[in-house]
């Protein structure tokens, strides 16, 4: 076991305590994160899963009402098996998701970031009931608001955590813009600013690119559209492009591969 | 080296294992081999390299979470926990199981106190004062009981059909084993839990002995019990031995926190519920099939049912001794 998640040090003092990320150390001495999942999304998630559940025990019911005795017996077994075991067999076989999860690409883990197996699914769902008391699962909900990564009392026996499963991450598409050196003496922290704008350029709106572009003025010298092709002509410089023609013919080249090795 | 340089010199290495990551997940077994890149503890740990540079080098949170997420992807693929095999399986069984519960003795002689001592009190009441039974039922609840043993009217018989039995079973199951789930799942509220499912299943328990007993219907109802009893009544007994243990583990959590504590203590009562998991199966197929049959003579199931209990009590108190120690600590099942 290399749960180190205990005695993570937090990263840096001002931003712990409002954010969602959950790191930990693997054994090759990398932080991993992840965006662990809040009550409210959990919540959704159980109600889907609730809803399929009682969908599939209705349908059993009229489908096993033919057979009597034997049919009651039947469903009543079902509704053990689905009560008690519907999640462990979706967490254990489709990578800690059951359908429900899946709608709100939530997943659940082990606190080492691996995929949960039998022994902590089928302990952090025989704990459901203990999550529910007194009713309306107010002691998970209760727990889940007290701790750092929302953790209900099943996910602390477990320990396991619920966190998002995020679609691959898409390297954006460049603005095309000249190459521009930056000015002398800009701070580190600016430069980031400048080079996320510059990623962001097929996100944000013209406009809004625009009135963040205003703000540098002073930096820039430029207002309008001018300021804004400035900031992404240095952003791109800054990422690393110098020549015109040949980062033009690498931007384009390059960027479709991205998408399709996303995919 | 600035950031396209370093996405243009590794872009290659990183498609590859995307690659090879998004053919694995597409047929689960066939990608390392067929892909060329058998070699992922490699490939990861150069990809680790990556995302620490990186890191360091304040690149682009696009860039960083795009390898943040390959690394995550290949970390769970090569610390992938193993799938049980049957051979551990049987082991458990034959092992494992009386092993975890004599490691947890403790709380299963407390577990055994607090379910025997409310249900000996409760019985030789009810057995004494033919009152005392309508302070835990009420009135209707005692007259189905009685009817459901009485020797005049022969429901448990096997008259009732073999379809019936069926429907008993799926009953016996989704209430028995929803019982001791509970008990077990309540013991993490400090163990209050447990014991109070404990001791209000001895106490239900024992005044139904007692007022049977006293009524003068014997000869149905401790043949009846006797059987599946060997296996249900033990079973309730071990889950709330589980759930005592959680709770233990919060209340007393030693040298570890009490987040370290509680885990430890799940991983040892998971041991135990596998067990009485299938000791309940066992309880409410015999339930269902065996105990409610007529046809059997009463000495029979007499002595049956008493062979079942020196079976459960020999194979908790001797199973697995010999054998040496096999499974590591740390390893779960």
């Amino acid at each position: 076991m290399h749960n180190t998640s205990a005695s993570t040090p937090p990263r840096n003092p001002d931003e712990t305590d409002l954010d969602t990320l959950y790191q930990i150390e693997t054994p090759e001495g990398i932080d991993l994160t992840a965006q662990v999942a809040g009550p409210v999304p959990r919540i959704l998630a159980y109600s889907v899963d609730l809803f399929y559940r009682s969908m599939i025990l209705l349908a059993l019911g009229i489908a096993l009402r033919v057979a009597g005795n034997t049919g009651i017996g039947l469903w009543l077994l079902c509704s053990f098996l689905l009560e008690w075991f519907y999640p462990v067999l979706f967490e254990v076989l489709r990578r800690g998701q059951t359908p429900g999860k899946q709608a709100f690409s939530l997943a659940v883990v082990n606190d080492n970031l691996t995929p949960i197996g039998w022994g902590p699914s089928i302990m952090r769902n025989l704990l459901r009931f203990a999550d529910f008391l007194p009713f309306g699962y107010f002691a998970g909900i209760l727990s889940m608001s007290c701790s750092r990564n929302f953790q209900r009392l099943g996910d602390y026996a477990a320990g396991t955590v619920v966190v998002y499963r995020e679609p691959v991450a898409k390297t954006g598409e460049l603005p095309d813009a000249t190459p521009t050196p930056p000015p002398r003496g800009l701070q580190l922290a600016d430069q980031q600013a400048i080079v996320s704008l510059a990623e962001r350029s097929n996100v944000l709106s013209r406009a809004r690119q625009r009135e963040l572009a205003d703000l540098l003025q002073p930096v820039t010298g430029l207002s309008g559209d001018d300021g804004l092709r400035r900031l992404h002509g240095i952003g791109r410089w800054l990422l690393g492009a110098r020549k015109p023609k040949q980062s033009k013919a690498t931007a384009t080249t390059d960027t479709p591969e991205h998408a399709e090795a996303a995919q | 080296m600035k950031q396209r340089d370093f996405e243009r010199r590794y872009e290659g290495q990183w498609q590859l294992i995307e690659n090879w990551l998004s053919a694995y997940r597409k047929n689960t077994g066939a990608g390392p081999e067929s892909n060329g890149t058998d070699d992922l503890p490699q490939n990861y740990r150069r990809l680790c390299q990556h995302l620490a540079v990186a890191k360091e080098r304040q690149y682009t949170s696009n860039l960083i979470a795009r390898l943040n997420q390959l690394v995550m992807q290949c970390h769970q693929r090569l610390y992938r926990q193993k799938h049980v095999s049957s051979h551990r399986w049987l082991e458990f069984i034959f092992a494992g199981f009386p092993r975890a519960l004599r490691e947890q003795a403790r709380f299963v002689w407390l577990a055994c106190g607090l379910f025997l001592a409310p249900a000996l009190v409760m019985g030789l009441g009810c057995y004494w004062n033919d009152a005392l039974i309508y302070a835990v039922m009420s009135p209707e609840q005692v007259l189905q009981i009685e009817s459901m043993y009485d020797p005049a009217n022969r429901v448990l018989g096997r008259e009732r059909g073999s379809d019936s039995d069926l429907l008993m079973f799926g009953f016996y199951i989704k209430n028995n084993i929803g019982i001791a789930f509970r008990t077990f799942a309540t013991g993490i509220l400090f163990g209050l839990g447990s014991i109070f499912f404990l001791v209000l299943n001895g106490v239900f328990l024992g005044a139904v002995f007692g007022h049977i007993t006293r009524v003068g219907f014997v000869s149905t109802f401790y043949p009846f019990v006797i059987g599946h009893g060997a296996f249900e009544l033990t079973a309730i007994v071990f889950a709330g031995a589980a759930g005592l243990r959680l709770g233990h583990s919060l209340i007393n959590p030693g040298n570890l926190n009490r987040r370290q504590s509680l885990r430890e203590a799940g991983r040892e009562a998971m041991k135990i519920m596998y067990g009485t998991f299938l000791m309940l199966v066992i309880a409410a197929f015999l339930e269902a099939f065996w105990s409610s049959s007529t046809e059997v003579s009463i000495g029979i199931k007499y002595a049956v049912g008493g062979f079942f209990w020196l079976l459960v009590i020999s194979y908790c108190v001797f199973a697995g001794r010999r054998l040496p120690v096999a499974a590591p600590a740390g390893s779960r099942l």
